[in-house]
Order: structure tokens, then C-alpha cells, then sequence
């Protein structure tokens, strides 16, 4: 890889390019296919009516999330429904020959987190699922998106996919992160500084010291919510910290193989001097904890911020009166002191160990608000015994948070998970659509893992920097 | 499915005003909780409806003059969020043979095109002069028409976007690319032999 710098979205593209369609898009080499419950089961009927086989089983892997219960986990599932959808992907893995990482084989968990855990997701790759947070997969320096399922029947039957080119904007986080200020509290800023339209045919390629600094999982919390920016494709450059975490997983290449991977790797990240078709400088330094107000991730506020005036002469005026109007808020009101209902820690955007670990900081030796009703949902079954081997289960229990089995559960509630009324949930995950958390007039703040424990505990958004070691000021919950 | 060209689409239209209306908005989770795409149109805009109907006001979609609408009519960025797929089958399900918007989010827009449902775009002052007329007539016409790039309602005619690839997808028929992808296998074959992870490096 040599000549011109390029970027690692070009070089990917033009590694994984098969040929250039009639109509001008280009056909594309799918390197990693992942498969759930949801957006499968017509693909597999279609196959089937055409008489055609999975072409390239051993690049494809199946898990079970969205619907399973996360309570009773025993088979039959409560729920009819759940268990016909969870036997049709099994039936379908088995006839194709599909690894399928279900309930009993300690690896399922929510598609997103079991990729990277079990060493699936690797730089350089193709990566699609039937999943619009397949973004998430680019925090190790993939090209990695959601499709819908006619695309999953294609990649099914073809291991490729038809693309149109993209653009790439370049955008450098530099800076410290002030204590209490997260990965989460990052890609929100984003998404508001750049709204919720303007990644369309745009990949997120994201940099600057700050990224540099994260860890994998908080870079897979900032690659996550890159769709929430309508960007469908989100990445960063592999570096020491991605082959770090890949080393020794369980599909990762071992020994000498792994090293000349890494070589593979770093050539695969952009060059020094390439061309980006737009850029965007964001100063981490004056990052807030951030919370979402309204009803698209696009409406964010600083946690010690008010609400904007619909009327103030901004733009979209009435997409802001109509989130004020079913959030029951008011132009100008503070996000802190915003009475919650529901906590939820959970979702492919926070439910990995590290986020778990900062809530449980939050939560050790406090008590959840006698009025919210508050639950963890680890991202996978990895996860869930990681932390237990940690403690961090007992430490939620004993402040009043339920301790659930892994899957995607309350980020948009297609088990029995799910805000009732006109609940208002503090919740981790990446949503805040209406009814997105499964009732039609619930309410969501997206918000980091530690401020929807802290928010838990008071019972109201409070500013979780005022609740960690050092802080000086107490939290309005913390004399609770 | 067999793919056929897309080329022209004439029927009654359904407006739905408002930016950024995102796909758990057209097809609640809930009821993604099946094994075939058959009756999902049922759930189309369930919760929005619903709402509406509690309200005494009636959704576009439950509207009895636009019962036979085949174009919806939208704002900006139509179908954010969730990949599902679900939404743009419901849509279709339900009679829609194309939809015209200010914008389209891009998994929505590729799922539509997948299943041989045109979206084109149009300027903010053309998806108003368009609303004006279908909001006047409710059996007023709408004509989404590929071949020369227009949206025409009585009394207005406007142009139409959509990229290239896409339009000369329908218009050729071949919006259905797994037959196109397994044409030429040897040739996937080939690029995934060069790949140094395929090969165990």
C-alpha cells in the first residue's frame, strides 16, 4: 500500500472491491457477516424459495439478543413469539451450518459486543449484520454498517454486498476528558454540534488525542452512535490498543500469524497526509456530561444546561415544539433535577465491563431512589461472569438495581423489558425515539453509564461530577 | 420476488409533514416480533395513529379519501434509526409504490430501493408546492416519473432526485441484486483469496 496516502475507508474499499456493477455501484467482498434473530428469518426463507446456500458459512455467526427474556431464561420462552423467532434462527444456523452462539453457549450476547469479545471483529475487515449498529465494529478500524434484510439475503447467498462510494469526514477529538466526562458524553457532543441528518454518505473516520487515549470499548461506545449522526459507517485507526485487545481472543490469529496481522493492520490504517472531504475539530476539554432532552439523539443539553426555546429563531422550530410537546418539558427548564422513573444500564452502546464498572463506582454503597425502578442488562454472557467474577452484581444488587441476563432488553424493549405510560427512563443506550423503550408515550435521556447510576440513586438527572472522589460540591441526590 | 422495472409510478398521496421520522416510528419494535413480513403493514405508524385517533384527529394513514394512496409525500431525513427493513416492507405492503421527501437516511433508503420501492428527493419549496396540491385534492394525482427525473401533482410539475445507480437500478429491473452478486462468483472468490485474513495470514 504505497503511492498515494489514502484513507483506510479507500484502502478497504479498493481491498474488498470485486467488480463494478451495471448500474455504477460496486460490488464489495464481506469479510465478517453476523446474523440475529430479527432481521434474518425472511432472508433464510428467501434463500430457501430460490434454492440457494449460504456460500460462505464459516465467515458468518449467529447470536440470539434483541428478543431474549432477560429474567426466566429457560427454554420454551415465555413468550411464544420469542421462542418461535429463537427456533427459526436455530433451525436456520443448523441447515446452513452456521455457528450460532445461543443461550447455553456462554458467548451470546447483544451482536455488537460478541463480535469484538470473541476476537471476530478484526482491522481491515468487511463487516455487515442486519443491524444499524454495526457501526460499532469500526472502533477496530473496519468498515463496518448496518443493511436491512434483502441485503442479508444477498450477503447470504453471495458474501458481498452492492456499495456506493462514500465520502469521509475526518473528525479530531483533542483533549482531556474532565472526571465524569465519558466516551458517551463525546459522540452525544458530536451528534449535536453535527445534527442527526449529517453523516448521510458520509463514513465517521475519528481521531485526535483524545480517541487515541480510549480504550476499545469507549471507542466502540463513540463508533456506535455514529448512525445516531446518520453516518453509517464510523471507524478508527488500529493502533497498540486494538491489536492489544484482539491478541489471544478466541478467534484472533495466533502466534506468528498474529503478528504479521499486525503488520496487515497498521498498513491498513490511514496514511499520514491523506485527503479527507471534510473535517470537524471538537475541544474535549469543554465536553459536559451530556443528556438528551427531546426525541432524537440530536437533541442534547449539558447536564447543568437548560433546554432550548423551540421559539428562540433557531432552525427546525417545529421538530423542538414537538419534542418539548411529548417530553412534557418546558423552553428554558435545567436538565438536572429531571425526575426519572427507570434506570437502565444496558444496550451495544454502554453495556460492556468498563461501563459497568464506572456505574458500580457510582452505585457502591448508595441506594436507588425509592421511586425508580432500576436494572443492569450486561451486553453478553462475557460480560455478566466478568463482573460477577468482579463483584460489580453484588454491588448493584445491594443498592436496588435488578441484575438481568445479557441481551438487548430495554434500549427498545422487544422482550418484556420496557417503560410503561409516560415513564421517563435514564437509560444508557442510543435511542430516545418515541416510543422506542416500549411504550408509546415513554420517555428516554441518553446519558453515560456512571450518570444513569447517579440519576438511579437520586431519583432525578443530577451532574455525576459532583458525586466522584474529589468533587467538591454534593450531588442533589447524595445527602438522599 | 422477480424484479421488473420501476419506472413510473402514478396514484392518490399521502403527506406526512415533519423531519426526521425515524423507522421505530413506522414500525414500532414490538412488532418485529415475527418470522415473515406478512400483515406488517397492519402496524404501520401504529403508536403515531393511535395517538392521533386518542386525540380525535386522524392519521394520514387512517384517512378514508386516501385509502388507494400510492406515493407518500415526507419531509427531511425520513427513516432514521434502526435498520429495519420492516418499515419500508410496511410501507410498500400498505399500496405505496414510491415516496417523495426532502431526504431519505441512507439504510432506509438502500433497504426501499432492495425491495423495488423508489424514493426521490425534492427541494423544501417543491415538497410544499406538492403537499398544497395532494392536501386540496384527495384524489388528486401524484406522478413519480424516473425516466425524466419529475414529480408532477395537477398543476405543478418538479424535478426529482435520486442517484444514478439507484435509478437505473429500478428502471433496469434489477433492483434485486442477489441474482447480479452471484453472476460472476469466481470473481468473489478471487478478491477473497488475496485477503491476508481470509487466508489465516
Amino acid at each position: 500500500m504505497s503511492g498515494v496516502p489514502a484513507t483506510l475507508f479507500q484502502k478497504i474499499w479498493d481491498l474488498h472491491a470485486v467488480r463494478r456493477l451495471p448500474n455504477g455501484q460496486t460490488q464489495m467482498y464481506v469479510g465478517l457477516h453476523l446474523v440475529h434473530e430479527v432481521t434474518s428469518p425472511q432472508a433464510f426463507d428467501e434463500l430457501r424459495a430460490r434454492g440457494w446456500r449460504v456460500r460462505a458459512p464459516e465467515r458468518t455467526f449467529a447470536t440470539v439478543d434483541h428478543i431474549v427474556p432477560t429474567r426466566a431464561q429457560a427454554r420454551p420462552f415465555p413468550d411464544p413469539m420469542a421462542e418461535t423467532m429463537a427456533d427459526a434462527l436455530e433451525r436456520n444456523c443448523r441447515t446452513h451450518g452456521i455457528p450460532l452462539f445461543d443461550l447455553p453457549s456462554g458467548s451470546q450476547g447483544i451482536v455488537h459486543v460478541i463480535g469484538p469479545e470473541l476476537g471476530l471483529t478484526q482491522p481491515g475487515m468487511t463487516i455487515v449484520c442486519g443491524d444499524s449498529h454495526t457501526s460499532t465494529h469500526g472502533a477496530f478500524g473496519a468498515l463496518a454498517f448496518g443493511i436491512g434484510t434483502s441485503q442479508v439475503r444477498d450477503v447470504l447467498a453471495s458474501q458481498s454486498i452492492a456499495m456506493s462510494p462514500m465520502n469521509v469526514r475526518r473528525i479530531d477529538v483533542t483533549g482531556a476528558l474532565a472526571s465524569g466526562v465519558y466516551a458517551k458524553d463525546v459522540i452525544l457532543t458530536i451528534i449535536g454540534r453535527l445534527g442527526i441528518k449529517a453523516g448521510a454518505g458520509f463514513a465517521y473516520e475519528y481521531g485526535g488525542d483524545t480517541i487515541t487515549r480510549m480504550s476499545m470499548d469507549e471507542r466502540m461506545t463513540i463508533c456506535n452512535m455514529s448512525i445516531e449522526g446518520g453516518a453509517r459507517i464510523g471507524y478508527v485507526n488500529p493502533d497498540e490498543t486494538t491489536f492489544t485487545y484482539v491478541r489471544g481472543r478466541r478467534f484472533a490469529p495466533k502466534g506468528a500469524a498474529f503478528d504479521r496481522a499486525v503488520e496487515w493492520w497498521r498498513d491498513v490504517a490511514s496514511d499520514p497526509g491523506a485527503r479527507y472531504d471534510d473535517r470537524v475539530a471538537i475541544d474535549a476539554a469543554a465536553i459536559a456530561p451530556t443528556v438528551t432532552w427531546g426525541i432524537n439523539p440530536g437533541q442534547v443539553v449539558a447536564v447543568d444546561g437548560r433546554l432550548p426555546d423551540p421559539a428562540a429563531g433557531g432552525h427546525d422550530r417545529a421538530g423542538l415544539e414537538e419534542a418539548m410537546e411529548f417530553m412534557g418539558f418546558r423552553a428554558g427548564q435545567p436538565m438536572a433535577g429531571t425526575k426519572i422513573d427507570v434506570a437502565f444500564l444496558g444496550s451495544c452502546t454502554n453495556a460492556r465491563l468498563s461501563d459497568l464498572r464506572e456505574a458500580a463506582k457510582i452505585a457502591a454503597g448508595r441506594k436507588v431512589a425509592s421511586h425508580v425502578r432500576a436494572l443492569v442488562v450486561p451486553g453478553s454472557q462475557a460480560v455478566a461472569s466478568a463482573a460477577e467474577r468482579e463483584g460489580l452484581d453484588a454491588v448493584f444488587r445491594e443498592a436496588g438495581f435488578e441484575w438481568r441476563g445479557a441481551g438487548c432488553s430495554m434500549c427498545l424493549a422487544m422482550n418484556t423489558d420496557r417503560l410503561e405510560g409516560r415513564e421517563i427512563c435514564a437509560s444508557s443506550s442510543n435511542r430516545n425515539f418515541k416510543g422506542r423503550q416500549g411504550s408509546p408515550t415513554g420517555r428516554t435521556l441518553l446519558m453515560s453509564p456512571a450518570m444513569v447510576a447517579a440519576a438511579a440513586v437520586a431519583g432525578e438527572v443530577v451532574d455525576v461530577r459532583s458525586w466522584l472522589p474529589g468533587a467538591v460540591p454534593a450531588g442533589p441526590g447524595a445527602a438522599r | 420476488m422477480t424484479s421488473s422495472s420501476r419506472t413510473l409510478v402514478a396514484g392518490p398521496a399521502i403527506v406526512l409533514p415533519g423531519d426526521d421520522i425515524d423507522t421505530d416510528r413506522i414500525m414500532p419494535a414490538r412488532f418485529l416480533r415475527a418470522i415473515t413480513f406478512d400483515g406488517i403493514e397492519a402496524h404501520l405508524f401504529e403508536d403515531d395513529r393511535r395517538s392521533l385517533a386518542s386525540q380525535g384527529a386522524t392519521h394520514a394513514f387512517d384517512d378514508p379519501a386516501r385509502r388507494s394512496a400510492r406515493v407518500l409525500i415526507v419531509g427531511a431525513n425520513f427513516g432514521c434509526g434502526s435498520s429495519r427493513e420492516h418499515a419500508p416492507q410496511a410501507i410498500l405492503r400498505r399500496g405505496i409504490r414510491a415516496i417523495v421527501g426532502e431526504s431519505f437516511a441512507e439504510i432506509f433508503f438502500s433497504n426501499a430501493v432492495a425491495i423495488g420501492l423508489p424514493c426521490v428527493t425534492v427541494t423544501a419549496p417543491d415538497a410544499q408546492a406538492l403537499t398544497r396540491a395532494v392536501q386540496a385534492d384527495a384524489g388528486a394525482v401524484v406522478t413519480v416519473d424516473l425516466e425524466t427525473r419529475t414529480v408532477s401533482a395537477p398543476g405543478v410539475s418538479v424535478a426529482a432526485g435520486m442517484p444514478e445507480s439507484a435509478r437505473d437500478a429500478l428502471i433496469s429491473g434489477q433492483w434485486d441484486a442477489t441474482g447480479l452478486l452471484l453472476e460472476h462468483y469466481e470473481v468473489v472468490e478471487g478478491v477473497a483469496a488475496r485477503l491476508p485474513y481470509i487466508q489465516g495470514f
